[in-house]
């Protein structure tokens, strides 16, 4: 067995979602990054003309823009062996059992459904580039809420699609949002009409099934004034030998006295590249959180960022990330104050193991009208060996001297008195890493739904297992 | 009729980074039986109950522990848990962000067995034993030992250990640090453990007699330079408390100690 193969077989054996289907596809692009693609992606969605020709100008940016040379290490990634677009079903259906069954078995085995039925408020379901499954509750329906696939929301919601898409995150930010722009498919768009709160989650699903698959979704939501909503993304993948890649685009936007929550359990094989681009703006008194939490892929770089536009706009970022052997998490925040009496937080905590390494990637801007922002900014790295490593690079660009701007950053190990104390009490040594661990994270885990916390935990049990050697 | 020997120490010779601190210390407990601990700071009191529960910085080099007459020299801190022997610490560590409620039913069903601890007789049985030991009900939900006050943490490992039900409890100087009105609530706690289990075996570990006031010991062993040099019943304590240590030390060539520690 090569090195690589040994080291796929070591970083998977917990994963238990790296199962695949076999394909079956009704469309595959070819591999690689062409025009053609490009246009036929455009004409088999029936695209608008303005839709098109901001596709091939960011596919000209993105031949153009170099590869960034900061952060993590992304050689590996070859564009010209993935495969930019693969429609797996020829409609999105409403109902589970119009879903071609191989598709239904993989996100019954993913709980998927059970999980609408239980505690969703509405549920969509990509597999590969196109979203095969979505239903939103009839209430919410009635009260106007828009929830569907991206592609859908383009064709039936032009007006409000065409005012914002592309508007918070232009495709010429970097090259991975030009990529997306050039190639995106699927990812949802939400819009809550004004005063409307939606207060159970609406969640979506994101599969990659086929070796070589780029995943490109693309995601835009809007809460009118007063408005709320929750929406959840989840993502896992089957184990290749290969590389995959996954790039999205999310653009967020909370107009006055409205709030948006955006959790992410991002738990992707890990031979995933996950670069993805994630910004929102906030308006008067608006608040954005995003709730990020990283524990798969090979590679992840991503920093959410808020836009604070208007006075009392609130941004939070809570985020978590997880790397063992061989994984890199380069995830953080942004928040950018432009207007004064806004406020924001930034709470991160990473973990390392078997020699992973975590770094925290932030940047607080505060603009020179902006007066009287707050901002605290906190990063907590645990390692759990000597081999794994944390970074932190805190970016700070202060133009306003009223700013009151806190940053604490702290690093440490689980400690042996912990371990000795928790195996005093009969626990094994497994057990009480992962309850050491459980309880690292639980700032963020106290903010999901139940559901999920428990399954989070369940997850870094297994990550525990066998661990400390 | 003989009491069954729960625990012997046989000629325990035991270090911490390279530095020696338990010099061949013998010691037999038995079933239901109450035995003090004594010594001056640094004679290795405390070294004596990590090495007892199996802390891995410490190292035997020399003797063995049965307990129930099988050698647990080796074993790992969770088979000694298992196996009834229960440590309250000193100094109980903090550990941020695991409710006091979640690390008291996992080590119950470790101790136990998971199959044998359901959800709700366990969390009757804990609301129960809180209450006896005046600790409030929130404490539940509080993270462990985090941002607990000295008296808090003492009560809060009395009550470990009157959940775990050990058949060994060593009490690590589990008066240090504690006022007279709480030393009086921890003491009262564990009189009324052993009242309710006779067959439980007790070290108590102490710097001071004040302790042995309120829990009363069978014997009393003094502890000099990691060897025990004296042995007897509560009148070995007395003694210390009138004469202090220093005779002691100065008949075993250690300096004495040194004021207000």
């Amino acid at each position: 067995m090569s090195t690589d193969a040994a080291l796929l077989e070591e970083v998977g054996k917990d994963y238990k979602y790296g199962f695949h289907d076999k394909e079956a596809p009704v469309f595959k692009s070819e591999k690689g990054l062409t025009e053609e693609i490009v246009r036929a992606i455009s004409a088999r969605k029936e695209e608008p003309q303005w839709m098109l020709d901001y596709r091939l100008k960011a596919l000209k940016h993105f031949h153009e823009r170099p590869m960034p040379n900061w952060g993590c290490d992304l050689s590996g990634i070859d564009f010209a062996n993935i495969h930019y677009y693969v429609k797996p079903s020829e409609k999105t259906e409403k109902s589970w059992d119009d879903v071609p069954e191989y598709i239904k078995e993989t996100f019954d085995k993913l709980g998927i459904p059970e999980a609408e039925r239980k505690f969703l408020a509405g549920v969509s379901a990509q597999y590969e580039s196109e979203v095969v499954y979505h239903s939103i509750r009839e209430d919410l329906e009635a009260q106007g809420v828009i929830f569907m696939d991206m592609d859908t929301g383009l064709r039936e919601h032009p007006d409000i699609v065409k005012k914002y898409f592309g508007k918070i995150i232009p495709y010429s930010d970097n090259k991975f949002s030009a990529l997306n722009s050039a190639v995106w498919s699927g990812g949802s768009f939400i819009w809550v009409p004004k005063g409307v709160e939606v207060e159970i989650p609406l969640q979506a699903y994101f599969r990659i099934n086929t070796e070589n698959m780029g995943q490109f979704e693309r995601t835009l939501i809007i809460t009118e004034p007063g408005s709320s909503v929750h929406y959840i993304e989840g993502c896992t993948a089957p184990i290749y030998s290969s590389d995959s890649l996954h790039s999205a685009v999310v653009e967020l936007i909370a107009l006055e006295g409205s709030k948006i929550r955006y959790t992410t359990i991002q738990n992707w094989s890990n031979n995933v590249y996950n670069l993805v681009t994630k910004r929102a703006q906030a308006y008067k008194n608006a608040t954005v959180e995003w709730i990020d939490g990283n524990l798969g892929s090979k590679v992840t770089m991503k920093y959410p960022a808020v836009h604070l536009m208007e006075e009392g706009a609130r941004g939070e970022v809570l985020s978590i990330a997880y790397a063992g052997k061989g994984q890199y998490q380069d995830a953080g925040a942004k928040m950018v104050h432009m207007a004064p009496n806004t406020a924001s937080t930034v709470l991160s905590k990473s973990i390392s193991k078997d020699g992973g390494a975590t770094s925290y990637r932030g940047l607080v801007k505060v603009m020179p009208k902006a007066h009287n922002v707050k901002c605290n900014v906190r990063c907590d790295a645990l390692l759990l060996d000597e081999k794994s490593v944390s970074n932190t690079f805190p970016y700070m660009e202060i133009e306003n001297k009223s700013a009151d701007i806190g940053h604490e950053a702290t690093v440490s190990k689980v400690g042996e008195e912990q371990l000795f104390y928790l195996m005093s009490r009969g626990m094994s040594e497994d057990d009480a890493v992962s309850m050491i661990v459980n309880g690292f994270f639980e700032p963020f885990t106290k903010e999901l739904p139940m559901e999920y916390a428990v399954e989070l935990n369940r997850l870094i049990q297994l990550e525990m297992e066998g661990s400390i050697g | 009729m003989a009491k069954a020997p729960l625990i012997e120490i046989k000629n325990l010779h035991a270090e911490i980074e390279g530095q020696q601190i338990l010099r061949g210390l013998d010691l037999t407990i038995n079933e239901g039986e109450v035995h003090a601990l004594m010594g001056p700071n640094g004679s290795g009191k405390s070294t004596l109950s990590n090495v007892i529960m199996g802390h891995p910085s410490y190292e035997v080099t020399e003797g063995q522990i049965l307990f129930r007459g099988e050698d647990i020299t080796e074993a790992e801190a969770d088979e000694r848990a298992k196996a009834g022997i229960f440590l309250a610490f000193q100094y109980p560590t903090s550990i941020p962000g695991v409710s006091m409620g979640n690390f008291l039913l996992a080590s119950v069903k470790a101790v136990r067995g998971a199959e044998n601890v359901k959800p709700l007789p366990f969390r009757k049985e804990l609301m129960s034993t809180m209450e006896e030991l005046g600790i409030s009900r929130d404490f539940a939900r509080r993270y462990v030992n985090d941002g607990f006050s000295g008296g808090e943490k003492k009560r809060c490992e009395i009550l470990q250990m009157a959940l775990l039900k050990p058949s060994l409890a060593l009490l690590d100087e589990t008066d240090s640090g504690l006022d007279i009105d709480a030393l009086k609530v921890v003491a009262d706690g564990v009189n009324k453990q052993m009242e309710a289990r006779p067959e439980m075996a007790s070290l108590v570990i102490t710097h001071y007699q004040r302790l042995l006031n309120h829990i009363k010991p069978d014997f009393v062993h003094v502890l000099v330079s990691g060897k025990i040099v004296q042995s007897g019943g509560p009148e070995v304590a007395h003694q210390l408390e009138e004469n202090g240590y220093d005779e002691l030390l100065k008949a075993h060539g250690v300096a004495p100690e040194p004021a207000n520690v």
